[in-house]
């Protein structure tokens, strides 16, 4: 046990020793920065931003172009197609990107896209859960939250959710893993500054699911929250598990008012 | 708990990697075990895509990052400077890198269709290393432009 | 893998002798064969290894590629105007299928 803290304390101190300042422009980067909050868009290398701002050349959109797919594609025992009940997309699921996670009444507790698009798919369509990072999942994800592209993130954390938000926010201060640091260690007090060869970001939330260069692919905020865990040495939590929910409404709050960017492109 | 079991373990080379030998170890570790192309190698790419032409300078103009935050996804602009004539034009562009465990790129073929001969792409480069472009034209002359690329190893696993 | 889709960018038209951009984008995992899987044995290579376009039947551009092209290849280039017709893409895969995809171009 004393030799597993020795490590943890030695190997975090060199990674904090490894931070330096990078010099940040503190120029305005219009949408993608409200106050100090600042997408991780603003953290990209310029050609991964160029990416981005190319709806053709973002190969995020391939997945959200088969999530568009398979909102009229019926499945399952009750032989519905989401858009079955909800019509056009563009109409129907404007806002939910800002407002996810939501208090779901049936579970008691809060629920983002993903959990979300399973309990419909489960209950009114009867068909098979899909898996949490499958393609289908990431498709569907990406095309719900492009519907409200450049809306503000704007989560309610009052009324039940409130304890599930007070936890999520204590799971971004609380330390863990082997290198014994907790969120706010790398991307609140060293947001800015160089992990190794990496500029860290304030970690924000507003862009996923994203297509990260490092994945050549398309993942979920719980697959980023699994690495970053990971990262730290500690074990990760479950795709869609309280936890990374409750930190998924925190993360939402904390970055408030960014626009939903969703798919966006990061390193 | 189970953490001391995780396959991510702190090794001392773990702690080694997080200090500040950072940027070479992890170049040199990336992908153990598989050969890179060795210059040989690369420079006989090169002179048979020349077809033995001699291989001249200009003419070629390449957009690339000085520095790319990831390898994975490198954007590349190749532009020759051509009329794009049936009777003088730009045949193939063939790209290199000369870092990677495989030379070749890509080749890109136009024709007088084309208009001009300007494409671009994506491509993964392993480390920071040189791309050469070998351009043929149709009149048998050659042409060869060079970019050094810094590739970032990544501070988060990356 | 669910097949590859692609995707592209051409204008519906164009004037005479203006030069236009065409973009193309695929979903392909570009798998370099130089990768470990969990078991630890090496992923066999599977990428694109060509990418056509014709014009009314004649090839106009064309590009090899090698593991060393991104995952999810982006592919544009250019082409002058001349005539309406009908822009035929193709994508090779090693596993020998081929992903295709057209497109009509108006020449005014």
């Amino acid at each position: 046990m004393h030799v597993k803290i020795l490590i943890g304390t030695a190997a975090a101190t060199a990674v904090l020793a490894g931070f330096s300042s990078a010099a940040l422009t503190g120029g305005e980067w219009g949408k993608y920065q409200v106050g100090d909050l600042r997408s991780g868009y603003t953290y990209a290398a310029p050609e991964t931003r160029a990416i981005q701002d190319d709806d053709f050349e973002n190969p995020a959109m391939l997945a959200l172009d088969y999530g568009a797919e398979l909102w009229s594609m019926k499945d399952g025992d009750a032989n519905k197609s989401c858009a079955d009940c909800h019509n056009d997309a563009e109409d129907s699921m404007k806002g939910v990107g800002a407002r996810y996670p939501a208090f779901y009444e049936p579970w008691d507790k809060p629920i983002n896209v993903e959990l979300r698009i399973n309990e419909c798919r489960e209950n009114n369509m009867k068909a098979k859960p899909w898996k949490y990072e499958s393609r289908e999942m990431l498709g569907m994800t990406s095309y719900v939250k492009y519907q409200s592209r450049d809306m503000p993130v704007n989560v309610d954390i009052g009324g039940p959710s409130t304890p599930f938000f007070q936890k999520g926010k204590a799971f971004y201060y609380e330390r863990r893993g082997q290198l014994d640091l907790a969120c706010k260690h790398c991307h609140e007090d060293n947001s800015g500054n160089m992990i190794r060869a990496n500029l860290l970001s304030q970690g924000q939330s507003n862009g996923f699911p994203t297509y990260r260069l490092k994945w050549q692919g398309v993942g979920s905020l719980h697959r980023r929250f699994r690495g970053c865990n990971s990262q730290v040495r500690s074990t990760p939590f479950g795709y869609g598990s309280d936890e990374y929910v409750n930190l998924e409404l925190y993360l939402a709050w904390r970055g408030r008012g960014l626009p939903v960017e969703s798919p966006s492109v990061r390193n | 708990m189970t953490r001391m079991d995780s396959p991510s373990k702190v090794t001392r080379r773990h702690v080694l990697v997080l200090t500040g030998a950072a940027a070479a170890a992890a170049g040199a570790g990336l992908l153990p075990g598989i050969a890179l192309a060795d210059k040989a190698a690369v420079d006989a790419a090169i002179k048979k895509a020349a077809g033995g032409a001699t291989l001249q300078s200009g003419r070629i103009t390449l957009e690339l990052p000085q520095i790319a935050e990831n390898g994975n996804t490198v954007p590349i602009g190749i532009e020759v400077d051509s009329p794009m004539t049936a009777s003088d034009y730009v045949k193939s562009v063939h790209v290199f890198a000369d870092g990677n465990p495989n030379a070749e790129v890509a080749s890109v073929h136009f024709t007088p269709a084309n208009g001009v001969a300007k494409a671009s792409m994506r491509m993964r480069l392993m480390k920071t290393q040189n791309v050469v472009a070998v351009a043929q034209m149709s009149d048998g002359s050659v042409y060869r432009e060079t970019v050094e690329v810094k590739v970032t190893i990544g501070g988060c696993g990356g | 893998m669910a097949s590859a889709t692609p995707r592209i960018k051409v204008p519906e038209s164009a004037t005479k002798g203006e030069i236009i951009e065409i973009k193309t984008l695929i979903s392909h995992k570009m798998e370099t064969g130089l990768r470990k899987g969990k078991d630890g044995k090496i992923i066999p290579r599977q990428i694109i290894n060509k990418f056509t376009c014709s014009f009314n039947d004649q090839v106009i551009f064309s590009s090899d590629w090698h593991p060393a092209v991104s995952a999810n290849p982006l592919m544009s280039f250019h082409m002058r105007a001349t005539e309406s017709g009908r822009l035929d893409f193709a994508w090779h895969d090693d596993n020998g299928e081929t992903y295709s995809k057209s497109a009509d171009l108006t020449v005014a």
